[in-house]
C-alpha cells in the first residue's frame, strides 16, 4: 500500500443554477491576461449540450485520453511516446482556436466618437487576437440553456446508445430538460496531460495530488492539449505555453477554499481529501468499462482505518491532513453515500472530481398535488424521468446505468424521508420502504440532507493544512525566507522572441 | 581594404564571434530566462495549412543539418561512401530533395505568416529576420547544390579541415578562401545564423524532449521531504 494524500471536489450538481459566478471568479483572478481571453478554466456548460470546446467528450474527433491496446496496456490515444517524435512538429489531433471560439471585445470608443447621424452607433466586436472588427460566430456558452436545440442538445455526444424514442424524449416541448456541468480541471490519478508531455512539464504535486504546468519547462509541444479528454489544459498563443486549472494553490495553501468554490452561488461545490492506493492506480485504470467505477471506489482508503492511518504515517502524510480526511465531505459523498460519481471515468484518467448525478424536474403529466404510486415501482420518478438514465450514465457511469440509478434513488429517498418530516403528507412507511430500497439509513439520509441543504462554508470545504512552511525548510530557513519575500530582482517573464 | 584583412575578418574574427555568443548567450538565456525557452508554436491559431507548411520544413532542414554534421565530423567516412558513383549521387539527390522540402516548407511558412493575420500578429519582427535568413540560407545552398555539384565530397575534403581548424582554435583559412563567392557566403551566413540563435525562436532546438522516451508516463513532484519515497506511478 502506498497511501497517497489528495485534494478532491464534488459538484452537486442537482443544485447548480448555472448562473457562471464561478466562471467569473476564475476569469477575473486567473485568464484575465493576453493569450488567455478564450480559456475558460472553469466553465459551466448545459447539457444536454455540445460544450466547450465543442462537442470535446466526442473523442473520435479529438482522440483524447487513453485506450487499452490488445495487449491490456494503456496508451495514449492522441500521441503515444512512439508517436511523439514524428507528430511533434505537427500535433495530428491538436484542437484549434475555431474549436473554442475567437475572443473578442468591442469597441466601445465608437460610441463616443461616432460623427453625428440619424442613427445611435454601435459598439463593433473586435478579435482580441487581430484587433479587427469580427462577425461572432459563436462564443462563451454560445448554447447556454438551449437545452432540446438541434444544433446544439442534439449534438451531445453522450446521446450515443439512446433510442429513438429516448432521444424523442430529450426534445418533446413538454418533457424539454436541461441541466448545467460546472467543469474545471479533475486533477486526475491518472493523468493523460503529465503523461504526454514531452517536456516533462506538467506533474502532479505529490501531498496534494495538484496537477500544473511548469511554466519555466513548457515548450509548446501542444501534447497536453489534445491529450487531456476533458480538453482542461490550454494553450496560449501568445506566449506560447499551455495553462491550466491550477485549483488555486496559492490559496489553498493559505487555507482559503478556491475561487469558483468560493463564490458559488448554489453552495453545490465541496472540497476535502481523499486517501488513495497509487501501487494500485494502473491496474484500476485498466479495468473493464463497467467495473471502472467500483474499481475508482476501491482505490480510495477509509481514514478510520487503523492500518491505513498506520501506512498513511509511514508515507509521511502529516496528521493534520489524516485528520482533514476523516472530516472530508468528499469522503461522504464518493465513499460512504456512493451518489457522486466520476465523469466519463471510461478515458481512464481517474478523475478526483466526483458528480452528484441532478434529479430532473417531476414530470409535468403527473397528477395534481397527490402522489400516486400506481405501480410498486416507489421510483417510477426517476426511471421514466425527464433526463434518460442512459444519458446520466454515459456521463457518469461509462454507460453503465446502476450507479446512476443508485445515486438517484437514494437522493429521492432522502428528499421523500424529508417531505415526511417536515410537509408530513407522506406515508412514513412508504418513506421507510423507500429508504430501504435505496440503501440508505434515516440517519443516513439526514446526514445527506444536512450537507446538502444546511452545510456551512466550513462543511463544505474541509480544507487540510498544506505545510508549506517544511517546504521552504528544505531550501531555507523559513524566517529567513518570510523576510526576504518581495525583495531581489525577479524580472518578468519574457516571450521567447 | 586589404582583402586578407577582409577574408581574417570574416573566416576567423566572425565565426569565433558567433559560436561565442551561441555558447555564452544560449546559457544565460537559460539561466535567466528558462521560461523564455519555447517553440512558440502557431498551430492553435490555424491548424490547416500549419502543416503543408512546419512538417516539410523540419523533416527538410533537420536531415540537412544532420548531412552537414556528418560531412564535418565523420569527413573520411563520408569520403569512402562517395568513392561509389552510385552512392554519391544517391547522397547528392536526397540532399537535394531535402533541401527543396526545405525551401517548400519556407516558402509555405513566409505565406503563412504573411497573409494570414492572426498568425502575423504572434510574428515578430525577430521571426522575420531569421525567417529571411534562413530562406536565403536555403536557397543559396540549392544553388550550390545544382550549380557546384558533388558537395558532399568537397565539403568533406575541403570545408571540414577549416572547420576543424576553427574548433580546435589553430584557425587556417588557406581551404576556404579559394572557395566559390556562392559558397564563402553560404559560409559567413551560417556563422551569422548560428550567433543569431540565442536571440530568437530557434533555441527550442536546444530543448527536444529527448528524456521523454524514457522516463515513467506520469510524473510527482515532492515539495516536502520524504522518509521512504517510493516510485511505484506507472
Amino acid at each position: 500500500m502506498d497511501v497517497r494524500s489528495q485534494v478532491s471536489m464534488v459538484f452537486h450538481l442537482d443544485k447548480c443554477i448555472g448562473c457562471h459566478t464561478c466562471s467569473v471568479a476564475c476569469k477575473n483572478v486567473w485568464t484575465d491576461r493576453k493569450g488567455t481571453g478564450y480559456m475558460w478554466w472553469n466553465n459551466v456548460e448545459t447539457k444536454p449540450g455540445t460544450g466547450y470546446p465543442t462537442q470535446w467528450e466526442n473523442q473520435d474527433k479529438y482522440q483524447g485520453g487513453w485506450e487499452k491496446n490488445d495487449d491490456g496496456e494503456l496508451k495514449i490515444k492522441s500521441t503515444g511516446k512512439a508517436e511523439v517524435v514524428p507528430n511533434i512538429f505537427h500535433n495530428p489531433h491538436m484542437p484549434s482556436m475555431d474549436d473554442y471560439y475567437e475572443p473578442w471585445t468591442y469597441d466601445y470608443q465608437h460610441l463616443f466618437n461616432a460623427p453625428e447621424g440619424a442613427d445611435q452607433p454601435t459598439a463593433l466586436p473586435i478579435s482580441k487576437i487581430t484587433g479587427e472588427v469580427i462577425d461572432v460566430k459563436s462564443g462563451p456558452n454560445w448554447d447556454d440553456d438551449l437545452g432540446g436545440s438541434q444544433i446544439y442538445a442534439e449534438n451531445d455526444p453522450n446521446l450515443e446508445g439512446l433510442t429513438e424514442q429516448q432521444r424523442m424524449q430529450l426534445s418533446s416541448v413538454e418533457r424539454l430538460v436541461l441541466f448545467y456541468l460546472p467543469r474545471i480541471c479533475n486533477h486526475c490519478l491518472n493523468p493523460c496531460c503529465v503523461a504526454s508531455c514531452p517536456s516533462g512539464a506538467l506533474y502532479k504535486r505529490g501531498e496534494d495530488g495538484i496537477v500544473l504546468i511548469d511554466q519555466k519547462r513548457c515548450r509548446a509541444w501542444r501534447s497536453c492539449v489534445a491529450a487531456c479528454p476533458y480538453k482542461k489544459t490550454y494553450f496560449n498563443w501568445f506566449w506560447g505555453k499551455s495553462e491550466k486549472c491550477i485549483l488555486c494553490f496559492p490559496r489553498l495553501e493559505t487555507g482559503q477554499a478556491p475561487a469558483c468554490f468560493h463564490s458559488c452561488v448554489g453552495r453545490i461545490r465541496y472540497l476535502g481529501v481523499l486517501l488513495y492506493d497509487a501501487e494500485r492506480i494502473e491496474e484500476i485504470a485498466k479495468l473493464p468499462d463497467d467495473e471502472l467505477v467500483e474499481g475508482m471506489r476501491s482505490i480510495i482508503l477509509d481514514p478510520f482505518d487503523p492500518k491505513v492511518i498506520a501506512e498513511a504515517e509511514r508515507n509521511d502524510i502529516p496528521e493534520g491532513v489524516i485528520d482533514a480526511a476523516q472530516r472530508s465531505p468528499v469522503y461522504q459523498f464518493v465513499m460512504k453515500w456512493k451518489i457522486a460519481l466520476p465523469p466519463h471515468i471510461e478515458y481512464r484518467t481517474l478523475p478526483m472530481l466526483f458528480y452528484v448525478p441532478p434529479m430532473s424536474p417531476v414530470l409535468a403529466s403527473r397528477e395534481e398535488d397527490t402522489i400516486h404510486h400506481a405501480t410498486d415501482n416507489l421510483f417510477h420518478e426517476i426511471d421514466n424521468a425527464r433526463v434518460p438514465m442512459k444519458y446520466l450514465a454515459n456521463l457518469l457511469g461509462a454507460g453503465h446505468e446502476g450507479v446512476v440509478r443508485y445515486a438517484l434513488a437514494k437522493q429521492m429517498a432522502v428528499r421523500w424521508h424529508r417531505r415526511a418530516e417536515t410537509v408530513g403528507d407522506v406515508d412514513r412507511e412508504m418513506v421507510d420502504r423507500m429508504l430501504f430500497e435505496a440503501d440508505c439509513s434515516v440517519e443516513e439520509a439526514e446526514a445527506i440532507y444536512k450537507l446538502t441543504s444546511l452545510c456551512t462554508f466550513d462543511d463544505r470545504f474541509v480544507i487540510p493544512p498544506m505545510y508549506r512552511e517544511q517546504a521552504i525548510e528544505m531550501i531555507k530557513d523559513p524566517h529567513e525566507y518570510r523576510r526576504d519575500a518581495g525583495f531581489g530582482f525577479v524580472g518578468g517573464p519574457r516571450r521567447g522572441l | 581594404m586589404d582583402p586578407h584583412f577582409l577574408d581574417q575578418f570574416l573566416f576567423v574574427a566572425l565565426p569565433y564571434i558567433c559560436l561565442s555568443t551561441l555558447l555564452l548567450m544560449t546559457i544565460y538565456r537559460y539561466w535567466r530566462q528558462s521560461f523564455s525557452y519555447s517553440s512558440l508554436s502557431s498551430q492553435f491559431l490555424e491548424n490547416e495549412s500549419h502543416f503543408w507548411a512546419v512538417v516539410p520544413f523540419h523533416y527538410g532542414i533537420l536531415a540537412i543539418t544532420v548531412g552537414h554534421l556528418i560531412a564535418f565530423l565523420i569527413p573520411r567516412s563520408l569520403l569512402a561512401w562517395n568513392s561509389h558513383p552510385l552512392r554519391l549521387y544517391i547522397l547528392e539527390i536526397a540532399a537535394l530533395v531535402f533541401g527543396l522540402m526545405t525551401l517548400i516548407g519556407l516558402v509555405g511558412i513566409v505565406l503563412r505568416r504573411a497573409t494570414m493575420l492572426k498568425i502575423r500578429k504572434v510574428t515578430t519582427r525577430t521571426d522575420w529576420i531569421l525567417i529571411g535568413m534562413l530562406l536565403v540560407q536555403t536557397v543559396s545552398g540549392i544553388a550550390m547544390a545544382m550549380f557546384y555539384p558533388w558537395g558532399s565530397s568537397w565539403f568533406a575534403s575541403n570545408l571540414s579541415p577549416y572547420l576543424w581548424s576553427i574548433f580546435t582554435l589553430s584557425p587556417d583559412i588557406s581551404y576556404v578562401v579559394a572557395m566559390p563567392h556562392l559558397v564563402k557566403f553560404h559560409v559567413i551566413l551560417a556563422f551569422l545564423t548560428i550567433g543569431f540563435f540565442p536571440f530568437t525562436r530557434l533555441v527550442h532546438v536546444l530543448v527536444i524532449p529527448n528524456p521523454y522516451l524514457w522516463r515513467k508516463p506520469q510524473v510527482v513532484r515532492w515539495y516536502r521531504a520524504r522518509r521512504d519515497r517510493k516510485e511505484t506511478l506507472s
